[in-house]
């Protein structure tokens, strides 16, 4: 359960990861704005609350682990785990930039907390099951978190894993989709209809939980069930892109268009 | 000029299983996935021995290799297997993305390479693997050219750290390689030594490619045959020191001649060393229906076929 304190520094957590989101994608020029915000709350929960890791020993083999699916969220990414103390702070000006190991879309790093490269989208989940299956064979107890994209679940590979983790009951998956119904070309039901998406789930093997993905008790207290389960969980966590920002709120304008300064300072007003 | 006879023929891909079964005894990381083709990987014995460590992932190649990704951080030792055309092209971004791009220690092995499928067709007989597969950095590709060969190339890629395409093959064939060979990854065999012109073949040409030899013998030609069974990392010096010798080459495979092992001699040819070189392979176009003895004749990439290109090379050579 969470304290009012807990709640609290949580709460203060996402507005600073949500300040670098804006500063990370302006000084690059270049990032996704509005599938990174959507996402805070879940990964300020898991790397926070939810999850055993440890920043100063981050090949420690009892870590849970966290994978990327969706890897153009990048920017959520890269301001936690510099949060955590994985990336030091001033890494992060090279993000994008020639040289640096902060790559667009999330490169293998297991020193600096990225745990797998990801962001063609629809691989992740299966590598979450690769590991997860590992995990099962050596008897070893570590949950697996994936953080799936609304959009990247109209990848059929997503549904080969979801397949492939009932048949080997991977109940140390916790997978969430960022349902913010939004991607690309637009709106996603218009692109590419996903509702009804927890009975897809369901009739899969998974055990299905819908909360609200901006809402830290909800986050927290689904995970703490999710852990009891004997099956795979899917988390539809229900986010708003560009959540926090109101001129990005549901805009599809800040899809991959980064805000130049003066937008940017405008959104910072936002988010102090 | 040694003579190469053999007693039997076999399936390179029963040498992929034989190596698998020894695997399975010797080596407890390795564990074996496949997408519904466990007979045609000739991977019974592996499985009968050792339940435990077969993945059957279903008809999901996509998800196949992202599994062997993730199973390898545990220590795993994933050898992933299908059809070559599905264990490359169909799954070309997962390997290049989930495997190769984060240096995974997965092993893709893959049967029913090329024209030699046969009857099914070419929707199934992929030629244009070894391209794909050696351009994705970190990749490591392996043909090897008979039974003996395939399986001691199984367990040695079992000891090396990294990504690896191993490419096998269907219809049985003449095994003339040694049982008990070693094998090294990444350096050519010189099958034959001779003075004229360099033949380099890799995989199913390999033995044409020996044929070839002895009919040029005939006509007084002294032909070099060398096995490329490691397309990458390329035996640069192998192909230096050949060509310097003879002063022509032929390339030969059972694959496309766009980008393939012909291609990687010819780099080394116009960066280091210019000789005048002939390509063995299928020209720009896709295979058909048929035994793989009429592909082969259909397509020229027999014995015959090596010979005339060897002739053309010596001509050009010599002119």
């Amino acid at each position: 359960m969470l304290t009012q304190e807990k709640l609290n520094f949580l709460k203060d957590k996402a507005k600073e990861i949500r300040q670098e989101i804006i500063i990370m994608i302006t000084r690059a020029a270049s990032g996704h704005v509005g599938g990174s915000m959507s996402a805070v709350e879940i990964l300020v929960s898991l790397y926070h609350h939810i999850m055993k890791h440890d920043s100063q020993n981050p090949k420690w083999t009892e870590r849970d682990r966290f994978i990327m699916g969706k890897g153009h969220a990048t920017p959520v990414y890269y301001a936690v785990l510099a949060d955590c103390g994985y990336i030091p702070k001033e890494d992060l000006l090279g993000f994008r930039r020639p040289g640096s190991y902060l790559q667009g879309h999330p490169k293998q790093y297991t020193e600096k907390g990225i745990e797998v490269s990801t962001g063609t989208l629809g691989l992740s989940l299966s590598t979450t099951c690769g590991m997860a299956l590992s995990a099962k064979l050596k008897g070893e107890k570590q949950n697996y978190f994936c953080l799936c994209g609304d959009g990247e679940i109209q990848e059929g590979q997503i549904w080969e894993a979801a397949m492939f983790a009932n048949k080997y009951k991977l109940n140390n998956i916790i997978a969430f989709v960022d349902r913010n119904y939004m991607q690309s070309d637009g709106y996603s039901e218009d692109i590419m209809p996903l509702d009804p998406l927890e009975p897809k789930w369901e009739a899969f093997g998974w055990e299905v939980f819908s909360i609200d993905g901006h809402d830290f008790e909800q986050i927290i207290n689904t995970v703490e069930k999710a852990m009891l389960s004997d099956k795979p969980v899917m988390i539809v966590a229900r986010t708003i892109k560009g959540k926090g920002v109101s001129f990005m709120e549901n805009d599809n304008t800040w899809h991959g268009s980064p805000p130049n300064l003066e937008t940017a300072m405008r959104a910072l007003g936002e988010l102090v | 000029m040694k003579k190469y006879t053999f007693t039997e023929k076999k399936d390179t891909r029963s040498g992929f299983g034989a190596g698998m079964q020894i695997l399975g005894q010797t080596s407890p990381n390795v564990v074996a996935l496949c997408a519904d083709l466990v007979g045609s990987l000739k991977l019974d014995a592996f499985i009968k021995e050792n339940p435990e460590r077969f993945i059957q992932c279903g008809i999901a190649e996509a998800n196949m290799i992202g599994i062997s990704a993730g199973l390898t951080i545990g220590g795993k030792i994933p050898f992933a297997t299908t059809f070559a055309n599905f264990g490359s092209g169909r799954v070309y971004d997962q390997i290049r993305q989930s495997v190769a791009y984060s240096n995974k220690n997965v092993k893709i092995c893959v049967s029913h390479a090329g024209l030699t499928l046969g009857e099914d067709g070419a929707t199934h007989q992929i030629l244009e693997d070894l391209g794909m597969m050696k351009m994705l950095p970190g990749m490591t590709v392996i043909n090897p050219c008979d039974y003996n060969q395939t399986k001691a190339a199984t367990i040695a890629i079992a000891d090396y750290e990294g990504p690896v395409y191993l490419r096998f093959g269907r219809p049985v064939i003449p095994v003339f390689t040694d049982a008990d060979q070693k094998f090294e990854i990444g350096k050519a065999w010189t099958v034959n030594e001779g003075t004229d012109v360099s033949i380099f073949a890799t995989g199913h040409l390999v033995w044409e490619a020996i044929q070839a030899g002895e009919i040029l013998a005939e006509k007084g030609i002294s032909a070099e045959i060398i096995n490329i069974h490691t397309i990458k990392p390329f035996d640069t010096e192998a192909v230096l020191t050949s060509i310097k010798k003879t002063g022509c080459a032929v390339s030969a495979e059972e694959h496309q001649i766009n980008g393939g092992l012909g291609d990687s001699i010819a780099q080394v040819l116009v960066q280091q060393y210019y000789v005048p070189m002939e390509y063995v392979g299928v020209n720009d176009s896709f295979g058909e229906s048929g035994t793989p003895t009429q592909l082969m004749e259909k397509y020229g990439l027999t014995a015959a076929d090596i010979v005339e290109k060897a002739l053309k090379a010596i001509r050009r050579k010599n002119s």
